[in-house]
């Protein structure tokens, strides 16, 4: 597995670095491009001195080992990477994590991150965030961080659950469910994360599980070489207040049947002995089986396309929902943006080149101005 | 049309010189009385006078035309002499429409002048000014000096056949008319504000052409009417020499925090949502990207202040501009950039509250909430500027302050300072104070939570420093290490060193300044924008010998160092604020002296006259 891995994060580093010097070279920074490659770091180099204190068995424990293990691959200084979050269990993640970090307040870290990214666009930035955290107390500046489409990535640990609170609904809990403040049963209906990052303008967004590290390491390493927003909502599993939440499709013996892994260009296929799939039926997509009895095979189904402009599709496969449907998992959409950061500092420079730098005493001595002799 | 626009002809009437005017314009809030204001103010600064401004605008952009709260007023004093007030008291009121005159007869002074547009004196204005009888028959005018101009149809006259205007267009000129008018009776040059016509409505030469015309006709039929047998001039005021330049409160401040960025050598980043009185300084400082400012419209106030933490926290001088009820919304953040000890400035345009309040008004009642407003035990430093020209050197002193102590500072205007305009002498740019930021560098021994022995800030060591990777928080951190800690000495220790670091301050920070001797029996003691009534007030009875001194704070939080003993040299300590007593409850606690409060919420600022019989209570 290690092997495996190193083979395939050897080529992602090279891709990564073409797509950073490419992007220099539309004017972000021409002495970066020209500094020599930063030495390779290790997955050791990634972790802070910090006891890692979430709860043994917490999903959360995978999630900072694959980010650990991808942010050597991703060729970046350590200096020049940021990790930002807000309240809840997730968001204690940048203390694990040796670059700099910052753990805000509740449901402010995409805001926070707004103004790092903007102030310094070099950044690789990072929001760690909540299913509470984002959609909840967070909502509104996680659906304006995305739609401004700064390059950050925002990672959302959904476990459906308050976990540090101990124990109360959250705003992806499913319906009717019994928790600490909903004895009777949860009567608001659940937020899905992807239909609000889609719905917000996302240029990137994927999902991934705790449980399939390969699956979440590379997602987190695609999200973080798209340009403009990433979004990932990992499955994570909370084995003390909502253990098993997302067994029925993420367990190891269903999730071939129960959950759909979404590869860009590939007919949509799935099923134990990959016999079933997607297409669409007028404007609905339906689940088909494949074989000489219903006389399908895979040309008739939807072809997954990552790149398509109209996020229509994107959401609709983001609605897909197990048991109608299989639970899809992987990159639902990825498209080409201006970033809210260049087009910040395209303003600045348009500015300059026809004001000239700002001066300070041409600013003083404007307006309404008399002399007294 | 030839005769309308020639250059008027004096015709032998008397011309009479005055010390100091105030004018108020009143209008329908769609009459353009703000503009006919400014253009008044500008023309009587550039002619050497001294100036102080108080627009006062309805909160709606347009309420219903004719009616009470649609009207809108802009008073101007101008003078041969030193000033430092809007003026207590009109002499003169120019009502274009009945709710004009009935809003704010009450405010004119006993024998003043009335200026009145007639003509919008319809059944119909009347009803809607709540007029049950013509104010212009009724006797209600007595005992003033009315001039009853047919406005509209004076300036109906002069433009139609002249311009290709609709009659619409036309009337919208009315109030150049009503320039006019008073730049003849004041004795004021019109080029400066023909230049800033043809500046303005370039691309509409009809526009330009009517209301220069509209100007001229009222000039000089003011100039040829038998209403008017009288004009007056106000000569130069002495002021030093130099260059002086009109500003508002909220220009200067924009101004000030761009020469704060400047002068640090970092660029600014501000992070606002819109809101009145603040919304000028975004759109101020977005007009000044040359300078590398970054402007965020965030998506509200939480996230503006957020933003502006991020860019602190990044190496960018981090700002966040709203007024009174975004402030209570960003107070979480703010302690969050207590606790990790970040710079930051927060600029509060107080206005009128609690809650949405008086929007357009103003007050003083945001003092509480700078220096306690969050949870825990949670300093800040709190400045505010004195004067709208002040605005400038305290935006300077904000950033100043934020950095060298790394810390959130309050920079607290105020609705009258904010949209008032004075002279504003303007500085030599290396008359201007150093700003001095200092970024960690040396990973050997980092620690993030170390400590400058003078100030007791933490290094800054922004992103993109190698080795100086840390992580900071809302959490209690360890002292040196940063690392988040529970330990109980710890939080104890930590508590007050965040004080002690703010207290500190005041060893940096000028002595407050008495006016006056240094012993007595009243001391009047002020803060923020009272500075102008109370310092006029306190020269009027000085002059007739009371033994009476006056103080003013810029700095709130810590006070100067000198406070106590100042209090100490006067039989009473009386201060005038624009709230229910939040400074004098302040020094009360501090200091233990037996301070009065004398309050005034009215959405108003003091006038002289008021802390003069204040004072005379106590002598």
């Amino acid at each position: 597995m290690s092997t495996n891995g190193k083979g395939t994060n050897g080529n992602g580093h090279k891709e990564i670095l073409e797509t950073s010097v490419s992007a220099e070279s539309d004017g972000d920074s021409v002495a970066r491009s020209v500094a020599p490659p930063p030495a390779k770091l290790t997955k050791a180099d990634f972790v802070s001195g910090q006891e890692v204190r979430w709860c043994p068995g917490c999903g959360d424990y995978s999630i900072l080992n694959n980010v650990q293990k991808v942010m050597p691959e991703l060729g970046i200084p350590r200096e020049k990477i940021v990790f930002v979050s807000g309240i809840g269990c997730s968001s204690r993640f940048p203390y694990y994590m040796n670059t700099y970090g910052f753990h805000s307040i509740h449901g402010r870290a995409p805001a926070i991150a707004t103004g790092v990214k903007a102030a310094n666009p070099e950044l690789s930035v990072w929001v760690i965030t909540g299913d509470g955290d984002a959609l909840s107390i967070g909502g509104n500046h996680f659906m304006h961080a995305i739609r401004r489409n700064l390059d950050i990535n925002v990672i959302l640990f959904n476990n459906r659950i308050y976990g540090l609170t101990k124990g109360q609904y959250s705003p992806t809990s499913e319906m009717g469910k019994k928790t600490k403040s909903t004895p009777m049963g949860v009567i608001d209906y659940p937020l899905n994360p992807l239909s609000v990052a889609i719905a917000s303008e996302a240029t990137f967004v994927a999902s991934s599980l705790d449980v399939d590290v390969k699956h979440l390491g590379a997602t987190v390493q695609a999200a973080a070489k798209h340009k403009g927003v990433s979004f990932v909502e990992v499955y994570q599993n909370c084995n003390i207040f909502n253990d098993g939440a997302f067994e029925y499709f993420a367990e190891r013996n269903v999730r071939s049947d129960n959950m759909i892994y979404l590869e860009h260009g590939k007919p949509m296929i799935f099923g134990k002995n990959h016999d079933k799939g997607i297409r669409m039926n007028g404007a609905h997509p339906e689940v088909v089986q494949l074989g000489s009895e219903t006389g399908l095979n895979e040309n008739d189904l939807l072809v997954h396309d990552i790149h398509l402009k109209d996020p229509s599709v994107a959401f609709m496969l983001a609605r897909m929902e197990y048991p109608a449907f299989p639970q899809p998992v992987g990159i639902f959409r990825a498209v080409e943006r201006d970033t809210y950061e260049d087009m910040m500092t395209d303003q600045i420079e348009t500015a300059i080149n026809k004001l000239g730098p700002g001066s300070l005493e041409k600013l003083i001595n404007s307006g309404d101005m008399w002399t007294v002799e | 049309m030839s005769t309308v626009i020639e250059n008027p002809v004096e015709q032998g009437k008397h011309l009479e010189e005055l010390e100091t005017v105030t004018i108020r314009f009143a209008g329908d809030s769609g009459d353009g009385m703000q503009l006919t204001g400014t253009q008044f103010t500008n023309t009587s600064a550039v002619v050497g006078n001294d100036i102080s401004t108080l627009p006062d605008f309805p909160a709606e952009i347009r309420a219903p035309a004719g009616s009470l709260p649609g009207v809108s007023g802009f008073q101007l004093n101008f003078s041969s002499q030193d000033i430092k007030t809007p003026g207590d008291q009109p002499n003169v009121l120019v009502a274009m429409n009945p709710a004009a005159l009935k809003v704010n007869l009450a405010d004119l002074e006993d024998g003043g002048t009335i200026i009145i547009n007639t003509d919008s004196f319809t059944k119909e204005n009347l009803k809607y000014a709540a007029y049950e009888t013509n104010p212009l028959e009724d006797g209600t005018l007595a005992g003033f000096r009315v001039h009853k101009l047919p406005i509209t149809t004076l300036n109906m006259n002069a433009l139609k056949g002249n311009v290709e205007l609709s009659r619409k267009e036309i009337d919208r000129c009315k109030n150049f008319f009503a320039l006019g008018v008073l730049y003849w009776l004041y004795d004021r040059p019109m080029e400066q504000t023909i230049n800033w016509i043809h500046e303005k409505f370039a691309k509409n030469r009809e526009v330009m052409n009517g209301n220069e015309i509209a100007l001229k006709t009222g000039y000089n039929f003011a100039d040829t009417t038998e209403v008017f047998t009288t004009h007056y001039t106000v000569k130069k005021a002495q002021i030093a020499p130099g260059k002086y330049r009109k500003i508002t409160g909220n220009e200067a401040t924009a101004i000030g925090f761009i020469a704060a960025s400047q002068l640090a050598g970092r660029p600014l980043f501000y992070g606002s949502y819109p809101i009145t009185p603040a919304s000028d300084i975004l759109h101020e400082l977005a007009r000044h990207k040359n300078f590398g400012v970054k402007t965020f419209q965030a998506e509200d106030e939480i996230a503006a202040v957020s933003a502006a933490i991020g860019a602190s926290f990044t190496g960018h001088i981090g700002l966040t501009g709203t007024s009174g009820p975004g402030v209570a919304l960003k107070q979480e953040a703010i302690g969050l950039a207590v606790m990790t000890e970040l710079p930051l400035v927060i600029i509060n345009v107080q206005r009128g509250g609690p809650s949405t309040g008086l929007p357009t008004k103003t007050e003083q009642a945001d003092l509480f909430q700078a220096v306690w407003g969050r949870n825990g035990e949670c300093p800040a430093i709190v400045i505010a500027p004195a004067t709208p020209a002040d605005c400038f050197n305290m935006a300077v002193e904000a950033v100043r302050l934020a950095f060298k102590y790394m810390t959130p500072v309050f920079y607290l205007s105020d609705g009258y300072l904010a949209n008032g305009a004075e002279p504003w002498a303007v500085p030599e740019i290396d008359e201007l104070p150093k700003i001095e930021i200092k970024f960690a560098t040396n990973p050997e021994n980092f620690m993030p939570y170390a400590r400058d022995e003078e100030t007791l800030a933490r290094p800054y060591a922004i992103p993109g420093t190698p080795g100086l990777e840390h992580r900071i928080g809302g959490i209690e951190k360890q002292h040196l290490t940063g690392n988040v800690n529970y330990d109980p000495e710890n939080h104890h220790f930590m508590v007050k060193l965040r004080q002690e670091k703010v207290d500190r301050a005041a060893n940096d920070i000028p002595t407050v300044e008495v006016f006056g001797e240094k012993t007595g029996k009243v001391l009047v003691l002020g803060w923020g924008s009272t500075y102008g009534s109370i310092a006029s007030a306190v020269e009027k009875l000085q002059r007739e010998g009371k033994s009476v001194s006056s103080a003013h704070l810029r700095h709130l939080n810590p006070f100067p160092k000198n406070l106590g003993e100042v209090l100490r040299g006067f039989e009473t300590v009386i201060v005038p604020e624009m709230n229910l007593g939040q400074l004098c409850t302040m020094i009360r606690a501090r200091y233990l002296v037996d301070a009065v409060a004398f309050s005034k919420v009215k959405g108003r600022p003091f006038q002289i006259r008021e802390i003069v019989r204040k004072v005379e209570e106590y002598l």
